[in-house]
């Protein structure tokens, strides 16, 4: 056996990538480089809490403009993959972006650098000592690359570098219920990555590879797609990035821990932490195994229509305003499941529309809230009130931030809940489309009830209704909080993200030739196949 | 734990576990070694210091934050992969610099400058926690 | 080999699971760490296993000389160890400063981010 080795020289070049690479293909890593190196230059200047936001707020500012370039490559050539060190796929670990992949990228670090400017106010000296900046940057080091991989096992690692940066954020201020919410969290979380890495390892142990598009050309070529094996698998998943994005059955840890951390902590969680583990359920269940999706869209759509209902009275329940906002979260996701359980090219690019909207919606309406704090100096609806007549346009745009994430007319939300219902409906699945409106309609109660509480009324609860509660007044209940609303800092970021839904609200085309675009590479992947094993 | 016999012995401890830790981290690239596994030799090395002398002399003797060192270390193992950027090649390939000294060949790389980030990283962040925990102890 | 491993691996899950249906948050750390490693074992069996051969190739070779034992598991596995170890790190230092503060290990009686009594939202205008 050993005389058949030499110690010559061994060609590799069969399996590795020897052509020279563009400059510009570097695009497809530079999301995850630019914020790797932000975050760790950062976190070095920790002592300097003056330049730490500056510096952040640059690489945040550089990361969208990667990733805009990213976008439009990827719209201009298709999917396009980048082997790490030049080994191919299956041996190296590859890079691959299509259409849904850059798009969500791009829309999650414009949502990252509006958090950083948001936090120039809501983040103190202590909390910028403790690292908010560099957990910032990392953060979407995390989130970019968990959108940008094509590699499961590479996902898993990009997910704990999320997870990781997470658990610093969650815990700035080192308050009571801070470390009461980061307990439960970290620890129903670090359980679903658990699960996620079992199912990789049986993955390995009956593929023998761990690329996305190895395992779905493989996937592919087998006789029963949805063998015994392959359904355990499948559940595993299922339940690894439920936990993730807080499903029905396993999303009690989302309200437990979204209110506690400092507001921008909140907003940047609600927008982009669930939508990760949604990207994932599609990467999965629609690329790599539609067998399972379809053996388990029963299942698919039960959850959703559990997560639905879960989201919408859960809301309708609570006074304290991030909680109710963080039971909107979970009713966002039960949409965007819908969609995946009913598979079809519409309902597909209807959940990822969905996912972009949530993800601006969510992140603006917690930066809101927080604007109500720093206005009145509480979060529970019984003490709020007469905000209207201290700030009217904050009122408006409270509104129709209400408005988008019920799913109204004329704002982002609408676009999405049109598709997804018609493609339930189109697929035979009414109680799934019901579920969904009946969520919408709950949605509008709960949010209306807010506004009205919030702004409408003339006074916090024991006061006359109706009578001004002047300015004299206002500041007293404010204290030295209302400082913050005088810079452009808080209001910048939420202005660009309701620009944003109102954008994509009255001019949808261009978001849904977007969705569309990743759907259908979802859903006929021979362009990703190709991207990432030459002609196919 | 603050043993006269231990407190003596404790730096000398230290400093000839952090040199070893050097030692497994250079080896690492050939033979079973390597960044973390020297990163891990040398927090405990600092952990040890502390256990023994406290958590401000071990602050004091490292002059930067741990985290300051995880976010250099992390820097590098991020530059390590871009300077391929530079030969047309895809992120993380590797680069050769092999240099003469004294008739011995030594080969600077590019997974040599991203061991050594793994290892900085590695030290910062065990040992910041080790220290957040020995802190705790003492209060 | 992998019959054997399987049943420990098995068991380590039973374990673990037990000690995560405890109320007290440091043996649920302790059956977090041990689910850690029993899905590590899961890994490195699923990778099939060779007895006694590392997969180190000998000096001055540029290729192994006999068959020798799946090193990606192993790869997989270190970078899963790495990450398991500093996450349980992370928790437990998490969960001491939570008992120092809420002043209780009993997760039943974490109940300050969400207070057991909360009031309803106003049911009138």
């Amino acid at each position: 056996m050993a005389s058949t080795y030499s110690s010559e020289k061994v060609d590799y070049s069969a399996a590795m990538n020897l052509e020279p690479v563009a400059a510009a293909d570097w695009l497809i890593v530079a999301p995850v480089l630019v914020s790797l190196i932000g975050g760790a230059v950062c976190l070095m200047m920790r002592k300097n809490t003056d330049a730490q936001p500056k510096l952040a707020i640059l690489f945040l500012a550089l990361l969208v403009l990667v990733n805009f370039g990213l976008l439009i490559r990827v719209l201009d050539q298709g999917v396009i993959t980048m082997v790490m060190g030049g080994w191919l796929p299956p041996f190296g670990i590859a890079f691959t972006v299509d259409a849904l992949g850059a798009t969500l990228s791009l829309i999650a670090s414009i949502v990252a650098f509006c958090a950083g400017l948001y936090g120039i106010v809501t983040v103190g000296t202590t909390g910028r000592r403790y690292g908010f900046y560099p957990f910032l940057v990392l953060l979407m080091a995390g989130v970019c690359g968990a959108f940008l991989t094509g590699d499961i096992f590479n996902l898993y690692v990009w997910f704990e570098v999320l997870l990781i940066s997470s658990y610093g954020m969650l815990v700035l201020g080192n308050e009571k219920p801070q470390l009461d919410g980061a307990v439960k969290y970290g620890v129903l979380n670090l359980i679903g990555t658990n699960f996620f890495l079992i199912g990789t390892g049986m993955i390995y142990g009956v593929f023998g590879t761990l690329n996305m598009a190895d395992i779905a050309i493989k996937m592919s070529e087998l006789d029963s797609p949805a063998s015994g094996t392959l359904l355990t698998i499948a559940v595993l998943y299922f339940l690894a990035f439920a936990m993730k994005a807080a499903a029905f059955p396993v999303n009690f840890w989302l309200p437990a821990s979204y209110h506690t951390p400092n507001i921008v902590v909140s907003a940047v969680f609600a927008g982009l932490l669930t939508k990760v583990g949604v990207y994932a359920l599609l990467r999965i269940f629609v690329l790599i195994m539609p067998g399972s999706r379809e053996a388990l869209a029963d299942l698919f759509a039960l959850v959703a229509i559990l997560t639905l209902m879960t989201g919408a009275f859960g809301a309708l329940a609570q006074s304290e305003l991030r909680r109710l906002l963080g039971y909107l979260v979970i009713a966002g996701i039960g949409s965007m499941l819908a969609g995946i359980a009913v598979g079809t090219t519409l309902a597909l690019s209807g959940a990822i529309f969905y996912a972009v909207h949530s993800i601006i919606v969510m992140t603006a309406l917690y930066m809101a809230s927080g604007i109500v704090n720093m206005m009145s100096g509480t979060y529970d609806l019984r003490q709020l009130g007469g905000l209207y007549q201290r700030n009217v346009a904050f009122a408006a745009v409270f509104l129709v931030l209400a408005f988008a994430v019920s799913g109204l007319p004329p704002f982002s939300g609408f676009w999405p809940k049109v598709l997804l219902v018609d493609a339930a409906f189109a697929d035979g699945r009414a109680l799934l489309g019901a579920a969904i409106l009946l969520s919408g309609f709950l949605t509008t109660i709960a949010m209306g009830r807010v506004w009205i509480y919030a702004f409408w009324r003339g006074g916090p609860e024991g006061t006359p209704d109706g009578e001004s509660v002047g300015p004299g007044a206002a500041t007293a209940v404010a204290g030295g909080r209302a400082a913050g609303l005088a810079g452009p800092a808080v209001w910048l970021p939420l202005g660009i993200l309701t620009a944003m839904i109102v954008y994509f609200g009255l001019q949808p085309e261009w978001m849904l030739e977007l969705s569309t675009r990743g759907a259908v590479g979802l859903v006929e992947p021979r362009g990703y196949l190709r991207s990432v094993f030459g002609g196919l | 734990m603050r043993t006269v016999i231990f407190r003596t012995i404790a730096p000398y401890l230290s400093a000839l576990m952090v040199l070893y830790s050097i030692f497994v981290l250079l080896r690492g690239h050939n033979e079973p070694g390597g960044g973390f596994i020297g990163g891990l030799i040398a927090a405990s090395a600092l952990a040890i210091f502390g256990i023994a002398c406290g958590v401000a002399a071990v602050r004091r003797a490292i002059k930067v934050h741990p985290m300051s060192i995880a976010g250099f270390g992390l820097f590098m193992g991020a530059a390590a992969g871009v300077i391929s950027l530079f030969t047309n090649q895809p992120f993380m390939t590797s680069q050769w610099w092999p240099i003469d000294l004294f008739n011995v060949q030594i080969k600077l790389s590019t997974p040599l400058i991203f061991d050594i980030g793994v290892y900085l990283v590695v030290v910062g962040a065990i040992s910041s926690i080790a220290l957040a925990l020995e802190e705790r102890e003492s209060d | 080999m992998e019959t054997g491993l399987s049943i420990l691996v098995g068991l380590f899950f039973a374990v673990s699971v037990y000690l995560m249906l405890s109320k007290q948050l440091v043996r649920m750390l302790l059956g977090i760490a041990i689910l850690g490693n029993a899905v590590n074992m899961s890994i490195f069996v699923n990778g099939r296993l060779t007895r006694e051969v590392p997969p180190v190739i000998p000096e001055g070779l540029m290729v192994p000389t006999e068959v020798i034992a799946n090193p990606l598991p192993q790869a997989l596995v270190l970078t899963a160890i790495v990450i398991s170890f500093s996450f349980f790190a992370f928790l437990l230092v998490l969960a001491f400063r939570a008992y120092q503060e809420v002043g209780t290990d009993d997760v039943n009686e974490m109940r300050v981010a969400e207070p057991e009594n909360d009031p309803l939202p106003p049911q009138g205008y």
